[in-house]
């Protein structure tokens, strides 16, 4: 068992977990934060996706004990009190239906977005998809995702 | 802004999904609660003689081993095939026995035989590892026409030869007799590829016993939770209906792949009652992989024969199904009558004869996905007029339109009674927006820079709708596909509906309160919509075959005309008016021509507090109905891709994709296009990325998103997507259906345009780089 301390959604939290614990379960099981999803086994699907000291981090391949002491952002803390325009940009957009890759989405992305603007570059469709590798979705298609993002990152 | 029919309503239940509020079945943590670890073969065909349990059982946290034994000793009962299909010769389907739990033989990589229960997952799972099952291992066959040849491995006794049943439809001797008067004939020989469903939400179920009242609560990631509770309840016996509740809270998208009823759902309410915890199981995706039914996975061979005027004559089809290692809830209806029903295409066929074989092997039972059947169809339909016209030296759309259906109703050879359509205006729609005519100049544009660029199209039909069931009764159907609603207005005016109908990511929250909003006037915020829950709502079929507007519409619309009813004759009284002169606008209802009006809201108090109600009417305002189509629906339309291909690679660049669709009346339209994105995506996915691999010896090769492509956000375009309309005269809304279209149209098209591009008709899906490159070379 191992001790881990670190700040989700702002909060100070400390837990004696098993030293295999993973991220997304100690988030999941440990802190009952249950919008960050689980869709695969093998790193792949980006459902998991949250901002560890403000990047995007798969929480499926991270062992919750290597984060001591780090800031941790799900998308359950995204926003303070009402919508990220991120959020916003996915329903005004329709860039969901069952909702199960959502959270990982909208995480990744305002990663991209915050990514580009810090580096000046312009972030085209076609580059939103190429960023979205590591993102599945079944339901949508993608195409509105893409929409939603570039509507968001036009007002972030 | 409008909120009623065909506005673009943003959806009700987003904010608990962006914002990780959403309910999803592996978020259910009860009070103390246990998880559950299948020990699954690893071998595809294998005699079970013993299970040594006792280093697992020796574990500390781990609360109980069960097997298959205990379980049929505990009488749960066989999964079963709620559709019977009788072979030509008129013998019964042979379906083999499918416990949830192998007793004495295993058939495919992943069949349970034995689950642990512990205190927490890991520690099951563990577990489960130190399980000693000890295997006499068998020949194995994954392949449907080689478990089909002689002297393959018996998989099970009760079928001979593996064959499930041997099926006709349609006319032969007329057919032969058509094909050997016909001027031209295309013969073609197509597979189509073994897809795994892939929701992204893997499945889960939490089951909990309460030993008080005897009564079973499941969680479950179901698509049809009252299906699944008389399915549990009637053939697995594992708990009466009435003290089991089945729940599918928010499910995380389905496909087809959670309408059935699994080993491990009836396996953990069963643990549960045996070890008096409640039992949580979710798969991971590996898991995923191996017990999610597959879909598709036909072999066919068929023949067209045209006069010389290019008008079809006669169609002729052999198919062979592969069924996988058990039957599987409705997999012998999809290469049946989801499948050989739609083989007249858009077309005028006077002729057709399907024979099917559907054959057992031993790999994961295969089922209805997205599309079920439809898509085998429109996809040799389309392959085979692309074909023809090339052959025949025509424009695959002039083909195409001499031999489309122009007066409805038509009945085709093989069941269907198309009931309206314009096929000629979604071809021509679909033509203007992909800019058909300009496409010679992007042609030569391509070739310019050493690329092939080439144009496909598909123009599909399917039936959805699904069904009417005295219909589907004299096919075979173990059920009725009706659909149920109940609308409550409260005593404030808001309202209620129950629905039979579930929502995985279709919106019903939205789009079934737009046609309640719509009908009463009232703001869409003032009503809600549920389902999900056999305790809160009626006996309902659920959603799948693109049923929810057409049938659990359709029941919603018969109860609010039942509401209206009883609204106006309280109103009549209440305001000493004929009913006739009541109309309901704006919040109100009113006497037409005059000031005399109460608010809808004082409608629905009158009809709670009774204190001034006609004589002999109830209190109350709430009223159900089941809705029972009178025919399938017809949805159909064009789809045009545009592709680019480098020879020198096989790399295909999708750079256009064009949908018309006609759906009938359209309630919210960015849902629709959403849907039909979706569709899209997964045809493409299954064109040219996806594929279930198995080895010769049946082991899984495709067990993880390492192996197995799906469709990611770069290998897929925009889509330009339209609608060109005729009302479907058989619902009450006059809809047809959109949520499998995209999955059933998209594949041929896609395979259209690369053999068009590369100049090659011998391309089989997935039109991988390889493939490609592999056709491209062929062809030299
Ligand atoms: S769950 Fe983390 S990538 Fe799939
Ligand atoms: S919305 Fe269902 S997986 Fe993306």
């Amino acid at each position: 068992m191992t001790n881990v301390s670190m700040t989700v959604n702002g909060k100070a939290v400390s837990r004696e977990v098993p030293d295999e614990t993973l991220l997304s379960e100690f988030l999941r099981e440990h802190l009952r934060l249950t919008g960050t999803h689980v869709g695969c086994d093998t790193s792949q699907c980006g459902a998991c996706v949250v901002h560890v000291n403000g990047k995007a981090v798969k929480s499926c391949s991270t062992l919750a004990a290597s984060l001591d002491g780090s800031q941790v952002t799900t998308i359950e803390g995204l926003a303070n009190g009402g919508l990220h325009p991120m959020q916003q940009a996915f329903t005004e957009n329709h860039g969901l239906q069952c909702g199960f890759c959502t959270p990982g989405m909208i995480m990744t992305s305002v990663d991209m977005v915050n990514r580009y603007k810090a580096d000046g570059k312009e972030l085209t469709a076609q580059a939103i998809r190429g960023e979205l590798a590591g993102n599945i979705c079944r339901c949508t298609g993608y195409h509105n995702i893409v929409k939603a993002v570039e509507d968001a990152a036009a007002k972030m | 802004m409008s909120t009623g029919i065909g506005a673009r309503v943003q959806r009700k239940e987003d904010k608990r999904y962006i914002t990780g509020k959403g309910k999803y079945t592996d978020d259910v943590r009860n009070e103390s609660q246990a998880y559950a670890a299948f020990v699954r073969s690893p071998h595809a065909h294998a005699n079970v003689n013993g299970i040594d349990t006792s280093a697992a059982m020796a574990m500390d946290g781990v609360i109980d081993v069960l097997n298959g034994q205990q379980l049929t000793g505990d009488g749960i009962g066989n999964i079963i095939c709620g559709w019977a299909i009788t072979s030509k010769d008129g013998s019964p389907m042979n379906m083999g026995a499918w416990s949830a739990l192998a007793t004495s033989k295993v058939r495919y990589v992943g069949d349970a035989v034995a689950v642990v229960i512990a205190e927490t997952q890991a520690l099951a799972r563990i577990a489960a590892e130190a399980v000693e099952v000890d295997y006499e291992v068998l020949p194995a066959v994954a392949a449907s026409d080689k478990a089909l040849a002689g002297g393959a491995a018996l998989i099970h006794d009760n079928a001979p030869g593996n064959l499930i049943y041997d099926w006709e439809i349609g006319d032969g001797a007329a057919t032969d007799a058509a094909l050997a008067g016909a001027a031209h004939v295309t013969e073609l020989a197509v597979t189509n590829n073994r897809l795994s469903p892939n929701a992204m939400e893997p499945r889960a179920a939490v089951a909990t016993f309460d030993e008080c009242d005897d009564h079973y609560t499941l969680y479950t990631t179901s698509q049809n939770p009252h299906v699944a509770r008389l399915v549990l309840s009637a053939f697995y016996q594992v708990a009466p209906e009435n003290k089991l509740r089945v729940i599918a809270p928010d499910v995380g998208g389905g496909f087809g792949s959670k309408i059935f009823i699994y080993p491990e759902e009836i396996t953990c309410l069963w643990a549960s009652m045996k070890t008096n915890r409640s039992v949580k199981w979710t798969s991971d995706r590996s898991e995923a992989f191996i017990t999610d039914a597959h879909g598709r996975d036909h072999i066919t061979t068929a023949k067209m024969g045209f006069d010389a005027a290019g008008k079809i004559v006669g169609f002729k089809v052999d198919t062979i199904a592969n069924f996988g290692a058990y039957m599987s809830l409705f997999s012998s209806s999809v290469p049946t009558y989801l499948y050989a029903t739609l083989l007249s295409g858009q077309y005028n066929i006077e002729n057709i004869h399907c024979n099917v074989r559907a054959a057992y092997t031993n790999t994961v039972p295969v089922d209805a996905y997205r599309g079920a059947g439809r898509p085998e169809a429109c996809f040799l339909v389309e392959r085979m007029m692309e074909t023809a016209a090339r052959e025949m030296g025509k424009d695959p759309t002039d083909l195409r339109r001499a031999n489309f259906v122009q007066e409805f109703p038509h009945q085709t050879p093989v069941i269907m009674a198309y009931d309206a359509g314009d096929f000629g205006a979604n071809l021509d729609q679909a033509m203007a927006a992909a800019d058909v005519a300009g496409f010679a100049a992007r042609k030569a544009e391509s070739a310019g820079r050493g690329k092939l660029r080439g144009l496909g199209y598909s123009s599909y039909i399917e039936a959805c709708g699904i069904a009417p069931s005295a219909a589907v009764g004299s096919l075979g159907a173990g059920v009725g596909l009706w659909e149920s609603a109940e609308v409550r207005v409260n005593p404030v005016g808001t309202i209620e509906v129950l629905t039979g109908s579930h929502s995985h990511g279709q919106g019903h929250e939205t789009t079934f309160a737009q046609i309640v909003a719509e009908r009463f006037d009232l703001p869409l915020e003032n009503v809600s919509i549920v389902h999900g829950d056999t305790d809160k709502v009626q006996f309902g079929m659920g959603t799948y075959g693109s049923r929810s507007g057409a049938v659990g519409m359709s029941a919603i619309v018969k109860a609010m005309d039942k509401v209206e009813a009883k609204v106006r004759k309280i109103a009549a009284h209440v305001l000493e008016a004929s009913e006739d002169d009541i109309v309901i606008e704006g919040g109100q209802v009113k006497v037409a021509g005059t000031d005399k009006a109460m608010g809808w809201h004082e409608v629905g108090l009158s009809a709670y507090t009774a204190h001034n109600l006609p004589p002999d009417m109830e209190p109350g305002l709430k009223e159900g109905a089941f809705y029972d189509p009178a025919n399938f629906t017809f949805p159909a339309g064009t789809y045009i891709c545009e592709v680019e291909v480098d020879p020198e690679t096989g790399v295909t660049d999708i750079v256009q994709f064009t949908a018309s669709d006609d759906f009938g009346t359209i309630i919210n339209p960015n849902i629709v296009e959403g849907q039909v994105h979706g569709g899209i995506a997964q045809g493409i996915g299954q064109a040219m990325l996806e594929q279930v691999v198995y080895d010769d010896d049946a082991q899984l090769v495709t067990g993880s998103y390492m192996d197995y492509a799906m469709p990611r956000a770069s290998d897929v375009p925009s889509f330009s997507v339209h609608h060109a309309s005729t009302t479907c005269p058989n619902n009450p809304l006059g809809m047809k259906g959109c949520g499998e279209a995209g999955a059933i149209g998209s594949p041929p098209a896609v395979i259209n345009a690369i053999t068009d591009a590369i100049g090659s008709n011998d391309l089989a899906m997935p039109a991988t780089p390889q493939a490609v490159w592999n056709a491209i070379q062929a062809a030299k």
